[in-house]
């Protein structure tokens, strides 16, 4: 028998439906992975094994009366930017450090009424800052399939926790490629949905008009499982949409005949790995001979995406990160007066990375500078955004690499902020148009690291997105390469 | 006459008291009378992973306002975050609006004592959301974020008031306006009215504006005249010296009544405005804006109009019974009993008014006293009717009508203060005061006509007040008469 860890959570709904497993014993071999894993591979800041223990038999007794709801008893590890009631939220940051949320994340609530069993809450780039995990405020994550290198970022903890079978499936959150990245990194599939299709209450903001929670499993139906949970309108999310959600896994083995796939010639230029265009190359090859079309399509704005991004996501920052003084919450450094305590606490309680882009931002909206920054980023997303509005006319998704390169190993890029901040430039625009994206494995690098096939596709279709993955995932079967760290 | 001019623009803060907060569910309390830090939830204490959920009721009170103030409702408006830290402000930045408010261009015309009327530009008006309120305690500082989230409109003019009377009367007619809405009760002590006055002053051969102060902390219009008064003489007084005036922030001391300067201001405050991206642009389409300007209740100035044509009463009384709504409305409820308007105008602006004042009542709570408009009204009808007389209604009638809120007519009954106009009786006892002062009758007769009146008084009071003064008055000039022309 194969490990349980080695399940789907497709292959393991239908155990647990047909009551040939149990959700305890299936949480038992997630929580037995974790701690045989976990210290060499530093996924979680916190774990939960008897909240775990007892959703999972919360979900055995729900099997037992004949319920079977989407994601009934199923191990999952949440990104610790979602806010989970009663359990330690930190966003990896030390100023957040204590900090238990009095409600959960909308996307967290629904995961647990369709029967999560949630493991724990994992590591990040601090307030997701980062394509590293090295900007965690606490420790860095490692890749599972080189310990030496990065998970990728800034949802590292989640992927490197679903690559190490130590979660089933875990939420990421993207704002520039944060579930994208660790996804191509960990050899995942990893769904960004599109602006407004999760519902972002809950979700700790770093860059409101991009940030979306998404899926990160191995398999394309396991996100699509997730996503179907989490997805739809919410109330307490003005930006969420009021749109029906598609039933993902009908669409899924509709296959990809007929569909028209873009290349978007600037994603294949300069300063990208051969190993990883030739891989993403032969996905779209692939593709072709399974009945799409393909044609070149141009992004022409796609080299502004970079500054406008880290001019936009940085200014909501500074917004954002305002609120974190030690008074009402999280960790608080006393200096007696409360201007000193405000520094002391945010000078303390905030990485450097974090600090760069508080002060980026707070410098993009001065007066006087508006402007030339923040104004002048605005108008050029809207050109980014009809980039792909007049793609999407001709195609009906893209596809590209997710990143330049394989996962870089821990310090390669910590030196220079822009040369991490480039690890982005692939992802970045897919937010900035509020589109949605994902990373579906198509091969590995001759060191063995995963190499991710990106997906786009226009806001509000996921259904196309989750199809071409399936057909292409289903094809070519990259997702079953576990890390060498589990054959050890 | 002075070679300075004033120059005065208001900002003023008013809560718009809709049931929950302005991006919440949270409710909206009495901030002085519920315990601090009740009625709060995790968007109002800012906590993370929030997000703000426009409340529209508090958009329609907004709206209802811009309209009121003939306003131009732009076709959208937008929600901007301004950007500051400060313990009453729990998220670091305040949900406002910045380029786009709710309303534009509008005005307000007030009534001045020497009976003019004056137009006051208003600039802007936009939603906002209130902070939390700070009390200041030994060494340290409290927070309270009952009010943190409320739904606040800032309602700017341009600098169109010249004076701390034009200022006055602005405060006063912008509070009816809203007490008139039903959006905001008025009640300054409470907060939910806060005024603030830029206030400048011009040298007669100024052709540009000079430097401007910002008063805060007004909590009272009377607080805001008096600080008005203060801060020009203060300004006159530098510059006469040689003086300049900084740009500052200045408070108000009621008690020592003074002004304080709170801050200067180094440069202009930066507040990195940004639209907020957690709300979506507010689309205002004309079929909203026209069916609550359809809806809007008749509003002061129209009031104030029809108590002069239709009930006929006279400018001033129209404008003072129009001031509060709470005033109004306790007129308009004597009147529904059937009373003359004029005669309960009088009532109302004498003797109601008096009895307020003496007792330290605010007009705008008029409903809280004893004496119901039917009990007035009761009283007004017993005078017209010539039941009592006017003096007797005053002196011992409506005291106890006041003070336990007795029913006039039984105090009448019970007290035996019905009115003589027995002719009869009367004509015998105004014979009686003549027979008995011969002396009075002398001088009267001999061209001292003003003996008339001592006459009078000494037949009023032979009836104990009680007797119909009319009467009285027309029987004794025919009975002198009678004398002259013997």
């Amino acid at each position: 028998m194969t490990s349980l860890t080695e399940l789907t959570i497709s292959e393991a709904l239908d155990k647990l439906r047909a009551r040939e497993l149990s959700s305890v014993e299936l949480t038992q071999a997630h929580l037995a992975q974790i701690e045989r894993y976990d210290p060499h591979v530093r996924a979680f800041i916190t774990t939960t094994p008897e909240l775990a223990l007892a959703q999972a038999r919360a979900a055995d007794a729900a099997y037992a009366r004949g319920e079977a709801k989407p994601l009934q008893g199923i191990p999952l590890a949440i990104k610790d930017v979602l806010s989970t009631e009663g359990v330690e939220t930190t966003c990896a940051s030390k100023i957040l450090k204590g900090y238990k949320p009095i409600f959960n994340a909308t996307a967290v609530q629904r995961l647990l009424d369709a029967g999560m069993v949630m493991l724990g809450k994992v590591n990040m780039d601090e307030f997701a800052m980062g394509s590293s995990t090295e900007n965690s405020g606490f420790f860095a994550t490692r890749n599972p399939y080189d310990l030496a290198r990065v998970p990728g970022g800034s949802s590292g903890g989640s992927g490197a926790a679903v690559a190490a079978r130590m979660a089933m499936g875990a939420l990421g959150s993207d704002t520039g490629g944060s579930i994208r990245l660790p996804g191509a990194f960990c050899n995942l599939a990893a769904v960004k949905p599109s602006y407004g299709r999760v519902s972002r209450w809950g979700l700790i903001a770093y860059g409101s008009s991009l940030d979306q929670a998404g899926p990160m499993t191995r398999t394309v139906a396991d996100s699509a499982r997730i996503l179907q949970v989490i997805a739809g309108h919410d109330p307490l999310d003005s930006t969420s949409m009021p749109a029906p959600v598609p039933d993902y896994l009908a669409v899924l083995a509709q296959g990809v005949k007929g569909l028209r796939i873009g290349i978007p010639q600037e994603y294949f230029g300069e300063g990208l790995q051969p190993e990883v265009e030739q891989a993403v190359r032969a996905a779209i090859a692939q593709l072709e001979s399974m009945g799409a079309t393909v044609q070149e399509v141009s992004l022409p704005h796609s080299k502004y995406s970079l500054p406008t991004y880290y001019i936009i996501a940085t200014s909501e920052a500074s917004a954002n990160l305002a609120r974190y003084d030690g008074i009402r919450f999280g960790a608080k450094v006393d200096r007696g007066d409360l201007w000193q305590t405000y520094k002391a606490t945010r000078g303390q309680g905030f990485g450097d990375e974090v600090k760069r882009r508080i002060m980026l931002g707070t410098y993009a909206l001065s007066a006087g500078y508006y402007d030339a920054w923040y104004g002048k980023a605005q108008a050029v997303r809207t050109l980014i955004k009809q980039d792909y509005d007049e793609a999407f006319k001709h195609v009906d998704v893209l596809c590209a690499p997710v990143s330049p390169t394989t996962a870089f190993k821990f310090g390669d890029n910590t030196a220079d902020p822009l040369q991490m901040y480039l690890a982005d430039v692939m992802t970045i625009s897919a937010n900035l148009a509020g589109i949605c994206g994902m990373s579906v494995p198509c091969g590995f690098d001759a060191a063995g690291l995963p190499i991710g096939l990106q997906i786009l596709a226009p806001a509000f279709a996921e259904d196309v997105l989750l199809r071409v993955g399936f057909a292409y995932e289903q094809a070519t079967q990259f997702y079953k390469q576990a890390p060498r760290l589990l054959a050890d | 006459m002075s070679k300075w001019k004033t120059i005065i623009g208001l900002e003023v803060h008013a809560e718009m008291l809709t049931a929950t907060k302005m991006f919440s569910a949270c409710p909206v309390v009495d901030s002085v009378e519920a315990p601090p830090n009740t009625a709060t939830d995790p968007l109002s204490l800012g906590m993370p992973g929030t997000l703000p959920v426009i409340n529209h009721e508090a958009m329609t009170y907004g709206l209802m306002v811009g309209l009121a103030l003939h306003c131009e409702i732009p076709p959208f408006n937008q929600f901007a975050r301004k950007n500051y830290f400060y313990p009453d402000l729990p998220k670091g930045y305040q949900i406002s609006q910045y380029e786009h408010p709710l309303a534009v261009n509008g005005f307000l015309d007030i009534e001045l004592s020497d009976g003019s009327s004056k137009r006051i530009r208003i600039r802007r008006a936009h939603m906002e959301e209130d902070t939390g309120k700070l009390t200041h305690v030994g060494d340290g500082s409290l927070v309270d974020y009952n009010r943190a989230g409320v739904p606040l409109l800032e309602i700017v003019t341009e600098p169109d008031i010249f004076s701390s009377e034009e200022a006055e009367a602005y405060a006063r007619k912008l509070r009816a306006i809203l007490q008139f809405l039903g959006v905001n009760h008025g009640d300054m002590s409470k907060g939910v009215l806060r005024f603030e006055a830029n206030v400048s002053v011009m040298h007669e051969s100024d052709s540009a504006y000079r430097t401007r102060t910002e008063i805060k902390n007004l909590n009272s219009i009377r607080s805001m005249v008096r600080a008005i008064d203060y801060e020009v003489q203060r300004q006159i007084e530098l510059y006469e010296r040689g003086d300049t005036v900084k740009p500052a922030t200045l408070g108000w001391d009621e008690a020592a009544g003074r002004i304080i300067i709170q801050r200067y201001k180094e440069r202009p405050d930066e507040y990195r405005y940004f639209p907020e991206p957690d709300l979506p642009v507010v689309q205002m389409s004309r079929e909203w804006v026209e069916e609550v300007r359809a809806r809007l209740p008749e509003l002061p100035d129209k009031k104030r109009a029809r108590f002069v044509e239709q009930l006929g009463l006279s400018a001033y009384d129209a404008m003072v019974l129009t001031l509060d709504k709470a005033v109004a409305q306790y007129y308009e409820e004597v009147l529904a009993h059937g009373v003359p308007a004029k005669s309960a105008a009088n009532w109302m602006t004498g003797d109601i008014f008096r009895l307020l004042n003496d007792h330290k009542i605010e007009r705008e709570n008029i409903a809280s006293i004893a004496a119901t408009p039917a009990h007035i009204a009761k009283l007004i009808q017993l005078v017209e009717s010539g039941q009592i007389n006017a003096n007797t209604a005053r002196k011992d009638v409506l005291p106890l009508v006041w003070a336990e809120g007795q029913d006039p007519e039984a105090i009448v009954k019970e007290k035996g203060l019905a009115q003589v106009s027995d002719e009869g009786a009367l004509a015998a006892g105004v014979a009686q005061v003549i027979a008995e002062n011969a002396d009075m009758v002398q001088s009267y007769l001999g061209g001292r006509e003003q003996a008339i009146n001592a006459l009078f008084g000494k037949a009023m009071s032979m009836f104990k007040g009680k007797a119909n003064p009319a009467i009285v008055k027309s029987l004794l000039q025919a009975q002198l008469d009678a004398l002259r022309n013997v």
